[in-house]
């Protein structure tokens, strides 16, 4: 485990984003669980330490593992006892609240520095076996990365899935001053929208952020010169650059997973149209070439194969292409929508999620699954003008943006519609989450 | 962060010094309201044939021409219906005025900018307001203008004219705006 080290360079990284940290923080709200959560005790970590500590590890813990829906935590006042290592934990207390199982640990400063290290201990009731422990060191301002790190264990010996609690989101918050003024900028966060940074702010349009597969860079769509072009932003430096100025539309930029491409729409030679941009050596390439609209590129897992929407055959639907294939040659994913747009396929490459509008007489815009092998739709939300679906990097959960009292915020649903949760800004239209890759 | 805001004054500055060339190369309206009438007549053949010029106007008096094309050059803003990229019928004639206006003055420069309204997704309320803008950008071009006068811009539904999700807001954020540069 190499948290020390990855936690000592993110360390650096908010040093020199302290200062554009945002006030505007996100809470989560879970507005739909699941029915039939696990139940977990999260024993409060002792704290050795003087003074009171920023923040409540095992509240943080509690948290990760209820919005996900798959726990049920026990409340801390119903606990018989508090343990705090393996050596005061009594399997038959647990069982008697019909507890699956327990997380405990301690706190301490590390002799002779500002760190503090946490011991974590986790147990499997039924079998009364312990199954993960660890120290993990870090400074006081990383006990939120050390938390969802230890949510990444629990969540990975129970389900067997990765968990994605240390991952990150990047946004878009409108904020309207007045009728000729809206202040736009583009915002990272924690996943659950906490510790939220300004990475850029502007007096015009930003749109389209896209995460590098590794998770050092973003690009997005600037209006700051008055015409749409695509940039990319260093995200720990800030330095960027723009690297499209194509006439007319240059819009949602796409990285490849390799990390070699960025495919983007452009309109240089008539309409939307996909192109692909080499990074390196900047060649640009046309995948699509039809007189009506192409956009919102995606691609497959294998970086050969890009998936878009095209209004070709009279409103939108998604189709597939072929790196090097004829622009002829485009498969067609969808039929029994009035309007299917914005996919993009979930890791097992099966599964396509998308913004769907059932029927011409239905106005909702949904976020759906489709199975292209079995051809099943799962529709996942109710709510009317979903779009901009993000996939985690785990696959178990979406991120996309509605509409609630009139104003943007972000949702989140498992990709079984089970459960939900929301993340509320204070201040307004939040829009365009990106979830990121796995960050360490 | 400063970096930025020393570009948006920068731009601001930009954009004032445009509106300055712009008012100090407008300042003969004679001059313009009689090249006006001249590019009318050039391309009323393609035309519905309204432009009866009234070569009987006495000085000082706006001929019922020129108080059409005035009127219509104060439209800026075209509205569209839902999913529909071309213009209504009804501007047609207004369009034609504006097309007719940037035909007889040459250094004229205008920029049409192109919104949805919010439902569908953004990229492709981006594209669709390209769309709008393209459809008019045609018309203008086909009676006259030409097309070095004229940027396109779509910002799909990132700038709407009304907040709110009432029919009347996206009927009113459905629309193409001629901005003059």
């Amino acid at each position: 485990m190499n948290l020390r080290k990855s936690l000592s360079s993110f360390l650096v990284c908010s040093l020199f984003l302290l200062s554009f940290s945002a006030n505007a923080e996100l809470s989560i709200q879970i507005t739909q669980g699941s029915d039939n959560p696990i139940p977990i005790a999260v024993v409060p970590f002792s704290w050795q330490g003087n003074g009171v500590l920023s923040e409540d590890i095992s509240q943080i813990v509690m948290n990760d593992l209820e919005q996900v829906g798959e726990f049920s935590p026990l409340s801390r006042s119903n606990m018989l006892s508090m343990p705090s290592g393996e050596q005061e934990v009594f399997y038959s207390d647990w069982r008697l609240l019909a507890q699956d199982y327990l997380l405990v640990g301690k706190i301490d400063r590390t002799p002779g520095s500002q760190l503090v290290q946490v011991q974590y201990e986790f147990f499997d009731i039924n079998r009364e076996i312990k199954l993960a422990g660890e120290v993990l060191t870090g400074s006081v301002t990383q006990l939120r990365d050390i938390a969802h790190e230890i949510s990444n264990v629990v969540f990975e010996q129970v389900t067997g899935t990765r968990g994605a609690f240390t991952s990150q989101i990047l946004y878009v918050v409108a904020e309207y001053m007045n009728p000729e003024r809206t202040n736009f900028r583009l915002e990272k966060s924690d996943y659950d929208g906490q510790r939220a940074q300004i990475l850029l702010e502007s007096v015009e349009p930003i749109m389209s952020p896209s995460w590098s597969p590794t998770g050092r860079d973003v690009a997005y769509v600037s209006f700051e010169t008055d015409l749409p072009r695509i940039y990319i932003q260093n995200i720990a430096t800030g330095d960027r650059r723009q690297i499209t100025n194509y006439p007319n539309l240059n819009s949602s930029p796409e990285w490849s997973p390799d990390g070699t491409k960025l495919a983007m729409v452009l309109s240089k030679d008539g309409s939307p149209d996909i192109y692909v941009q080499d990074l390196t050596t900047n060649e640009l390439i046309r995948v699509t070439d039809h007189p009506l609209i192409d956009t919102e590129p995606s691609w497959t897992a294998d970086s050969r194969s890009i998936v878009f929407m095209s209004e070709r055959t009279g409103q939108p639907q998604i189709y597939q292409i072929e790196l090097g294939a004829s622009s002829f040659n485009v498969e067609r994913l969808t039929y029994d929508c009035f309007q299917c747009l914005n996919a993009k396929f979930l890791p097992d490459g099966v599964n396509l999620v998308h913004v769907r509008r059932e029927t011409r007489q239905d106005p909702n815009y949904q976020i759906a699954v489709l199975n292209i092998e079995t051809l099943r739709v799962i529709t996942l939300t109710d709510t009317s003008l979903d779009e901009s679906p993000s996939i985690s990097p785990n696959g178990s959960m979406i991120m996309y943006a509605t509409k609630f009292n009139g104003r943007g915020v972000l949702d989140a649903v498992s990709i079984d519609g089970a459960v939900r949760f929301r993340l509320p800004s204070t201040q307004g239209d939040v829009r365009e989450p990106a979830w990121s890759p796995f960050l360490n | 962060m400063t970096k930025q805001s020393i570009q948006t004054v920068k731009m601001g500055l930009m954009v004032f010094s445009l509106f300055a060339l712009v008012a100090c190369s407008s300042t003969s309206d004679t001059e313009e309201g009689a090249m006006g009438g001249e590019g009318s007549s050039n391309s009323d053949s393609s035309n519905n044939g309204s432009a009866r010029t009234n070569p009987g106007s006495t000085s000082g008096q706006l001929t019922q021409e020129e108080i059409r094309a005035e009127n219509a050059l104060r439209q800026t803003v075209f509205y569209f219906d839902f999913d529909i990229a071309e213009f209504k019928p009804a501007d047609r004639e207004t369009l034609s005025f504006h097309a007719r206006d940037l035909a007889a003055n040459s250094s004229k420069r205008i920029r049409l900018e192109g919104h949805g309204d919010e439902r569908g997704t953004r990229e492709y309320n981006l594209a669709l307001g390209e769309r709008r803008a393209n459809s008019v950008l045609n018309y203008l071009i086909v009676n006259g203008a030409s097309r070095s006068q004229i940027e396109v811009v779509s910002y799909g539904e990132e700038q709407p004219a009304q907040a709110g999700q009432s029919e009347n807001a996206y009927s009113r954020n459905r629309r193409v705006e001629v901005v003059s540069r």
